[in-house]
């Protein structure tokens, strides 16, 4: 199949690693992945701090620069939730039809990486290797919005070598939130603090999810803690090989 | 700016949710009281095979009222007064709280007994009783508790959930002049009990609110779990209830959806302990004169807008407070507000516009537990957007000069135009991998200039690569 990656423009700056594992995976996996270029940012920051005039931009280059592709694939759960939670409605403040039209007939197309494999591919096992201790937070989005139920821990459960252990009250929000973790950053602070005593009373060495913005709060905490736990995407653990 | 009746006080959110944060027998408190309704929720609400089919009937019927709000309220005030009571209309707090007084005082009443009620507590009606000397005693025991402490609620079901029984003791032996007292909340009830066993025989006059109100019959609806409601109902001569123009339910058979939804949704129980349904007035039976107070006060307003009118489905059923982890972790006085919580997040800012409120919309991480546990499907995430997008258009579009160089609005500005050509968000990538150097120590930043400092105070981030993902793939290929 022929597959468009959406980096999104947070993995593209900060992760890099996470889209050579993207494209590693799915290449092995058989199949032909396209980077459009001319790709940028989704406008979920904008449309979710409530600058939803100025994410309308966003929102029409998007779908300018996927309209054709046959699949899109993103590792963001909120970035794929973006597209599909609200883009409809975005077109609707546009008060754009042919927007809205445009934005129907694109959004069936556009999968979060889990939800690509297990659902749309119907492949769970991978073919990969990693032999570390990982406990998986799955994120709000993921639950809520795209309910991927647990598409990611089959995934992860195929994976050889790997030991995987249950999170503690998965199911809650890290508290990242987008500008919630500037805007609350003490309440996000409070949030992510469970979360961390959560993920440290695994005895895990990495903590796993389908974003790395929460992973940003999850990972940067346990950092500034020196707490000798890794955040890593789901990506980069399918990517692993024994090579 | 005045303060309307519906806030507490106008702390924004960050700082009121800063000072909760900073007590660590409140987040006990609140941690361990949370977690356990929430479990006690799951249990009962997984009993139900229909309960998603319940929940949509929930929100169609109240969608069905809302879209006919004035009809079923012309039909329930008919009914009403063809059951000998008597119907009052109130635009905002101030009429409410005249319409009240007038009744008190013309019965010469000094002290009237009180059904636990959020609309009174939003028009703020016992200071309004109390600036003309009328003593209105609290008989909900959490209600009374908050009463004695000279606090506000921080719970909508559990007003004194922020209290440990400790701290109750403590309170009623220094309030009630109790020498000897346990923290058995047994002893501590009865203590409550007789207490309020001398308000009930003498106050001539109940003021209640109402959970639902029947159209086709003029009935109305409160639901408790103490008796004590149902004392205050049954017990003086007179009673006065107050509800919100919203709470009108089309029929009796309504009443069905709502009583199953509401006591699983808010207590964790298959069934509240006392349903108390009345029409009217009964010959020697029960209050012989009733007031039934309509009040508006913004609800109107929630009304005129088409996406966010569905917050006016609330039951007050409390559930997504329960289920909010940023609610569970800074309580409900964070929220300075009478409706605290993901509902007062949304609902506070509606009824006194988005400029007194403008924090609230932004006191949530989005993470969406409170829709789906919401009985009547509010879309809680979605309104919280819409009203954050009307915080930034009030700030744009009306707020003067201010409002115009708002740093955070013309970052937003600059970033969103930057990033709508491939080429300048290119030339912002290059900048954030030269601009890091001054904050950058090996592969880590530990501080960055504010705003983002509130981020860093805290977590470290990785430092901006060199070489980005789309660099990498123009390399490869």
């Amino acid at each position: 199949m022929r597959i468009a990656l959406f980096i999104t423009c947070f993995n593209d700056t900060l992760f890099p690693d996470t889209g050579k594992a993207m494209v590693r995976l799915l290449e092995r996996l058989g199949h032909t992945v396209d980077f459009p270029l001319e790709q940028t940012c989704c406008g979920q920051m904008h449309f979710n701090t409530g600058y939803q005039r100025e994410a309308i931009p966003l929102v029409r280059h998007f779908v300018d620069v996927f309209q054709t592709a046959e699949v899109v694939v993103a590792p963001s759960a909120s970035c794929v939730g973006m597209v599909r939670d609200l883009y409809p409605r975005a077109a609707e403040l546009a008060g754009d039809r042919r927007l809205r039209n445009a934005i129907a007939e694109l959004v069936p197309r556009v999968f979060e990486l889990s939800e690509l494999l297990v659902r749309k591919l119907n492949i769970e096992d991978v073919g990969a290797y990693y032999p570390h201790r990982v406990t998986y937070h799955p994120t709000c989005h993921s639950l809520r919005v795209l309910r991927v139920g647990d598409a990611p821990l089959r995934l992860l459960r195929a994976v050889r070598g790997i030991e995987l252990v249950e999170l503690p009250h998965a199911d809650e929000c890290c508290g990242f939130g987008g500008t919630f973790a500037i805007k609350n950053a003490d309440t996000s602070m409070a949030m992510l603090g469970d979360k961390m005593r959560h993920v440290l009373d695994t005895r895990a060495e990495v903590c796993a999810s389908l974003d790395n913005s929460c992973l940003l709060q999850i990972g940067g905490g346990l950092h500034r803690q020196r707490a000798g736990v890794r955040a890593v995407h789901l990506a980069e653990i399918l990517a692993s090989t024994e090579e | 700016m005045n303060k309307p009746s519906v806030m507490i006080d106008l702390t924004p959110f960050p700082q009121g949710a800063q000072r909760a944060l900073a007590n660590p027998q409140l987040r006990r408190n609140m941690g361990k009281a949370t977690q356990t309704i929430r479990a006690k929720r799951a249990k009962v609400v997984d009993e139900l095979p229909d309960w998603e089919e319940l929940r949509e009937a929930g929100r169609a019927i109240k969608e069905r009222v809302l879209r006919h709000l004035h009809a079923y309220l012309f039909q329930l005030e008919a009914a009403v007064q063809r059951s000998g009571g008597q119907v009052h209309w109130a635009r905002d707090a101030a009429e409410a709280n005249r319409i009240v007084n007038e009744i008190v005082q013309r019965h010469g009443a000094r002290e009237v007994v009180k059904v636990k009620s959020l609309t009174t507590d939003e028009i703020q009606l016992n200071a309004a009783l109390q600036a003309v000397g009328i003593q209105a005693t609290e008989t909900d025991l959490a209600e009374l508790i908050i009463q004695l402490a000279e606090e506000h609620s921080s719970h909508i079901l559990v007003p004194a959930i922020h209290k440990n029984r400790s701290e109750i003791r403590e309170l009623f032996m220094r309030t009630l002049g109790i020498e000897q007292l346990s923290d058995d909340p047994r002893e501590l009830a009865n203590v409550a009990r007789q207490y309020l066993r001398r308000q009930f025989l003498a106050a001539p006059i109940a003021i209640s609110g109402a959970n639902f109100a029947v159209a086709e019959t003029g009935t109305i609806c409160v639901v408790e779990s103490e008796g004590n409601g149902r004392m205050c109902l049954t017990l003086p001569p007179v009673l006065i209830s107050v509800m919100g123009i919203e709470k009108v339910i089309p029929t009796w058979q309504d009443l069905e959806v709502y009583l199953q939804l509401l006591p699983r949704s808010s207590t964790g129980e298959r069934m509240n302990p006392y349903t108390s349904l009345w029409t009217g007035v009964s010959p020697g039976d029960g209050p012989q004169e009733f007031h039934l107070v309509l009040l508006d006060n913004g609800r109107t307003q929630v009304l005129a807008d088409a996406l966010a009118r569905q917050t006016l489905n609330c039951i007050r059923c409390s559930a997504c407070l329960n289920i909010c982890p940023v609610y569970e972790r800074t309580g409900g006085h964070a929220y300075s507000s009478v409706y605290p919580g993901p509902i007062g997040a949304i609902l506070t800012p509606q009824l006194v516009g988005v400029e007194h409120a403008a924090s609230l919309p932004y006191a949530s991480s989005l993470c969406g537990a409170c829709y789906d546990v919401c009985p009547v499907k509010i879309n809680i995430p979605q309104i919280l957007l819409h009203l954050r997008g009307r915080v930034v258009r009030q700030k744009q579009d009306h707020g003067g000069l201010r409002g115009k160089a708002d740093p955070e609005s013309l970052m937003m500005k600059l970033i969103a135009r930057a990033f709508a050509r491939r080429e300048r968000y290119e030339q912002l990538q290059t900048l954030a991998v030269v601009g890091q150097w001054p904050f950058r120590h090996g592969d880590t930043i530990s501080s960055l200039p504010p705003p983002l400092s509130a981020w860093t105070t805290m977590r470290d981030i990785p430092a901006v690569p060199q070489q980005s993902f789309r660099d990498w793939w123009r390399h490869r290929s």
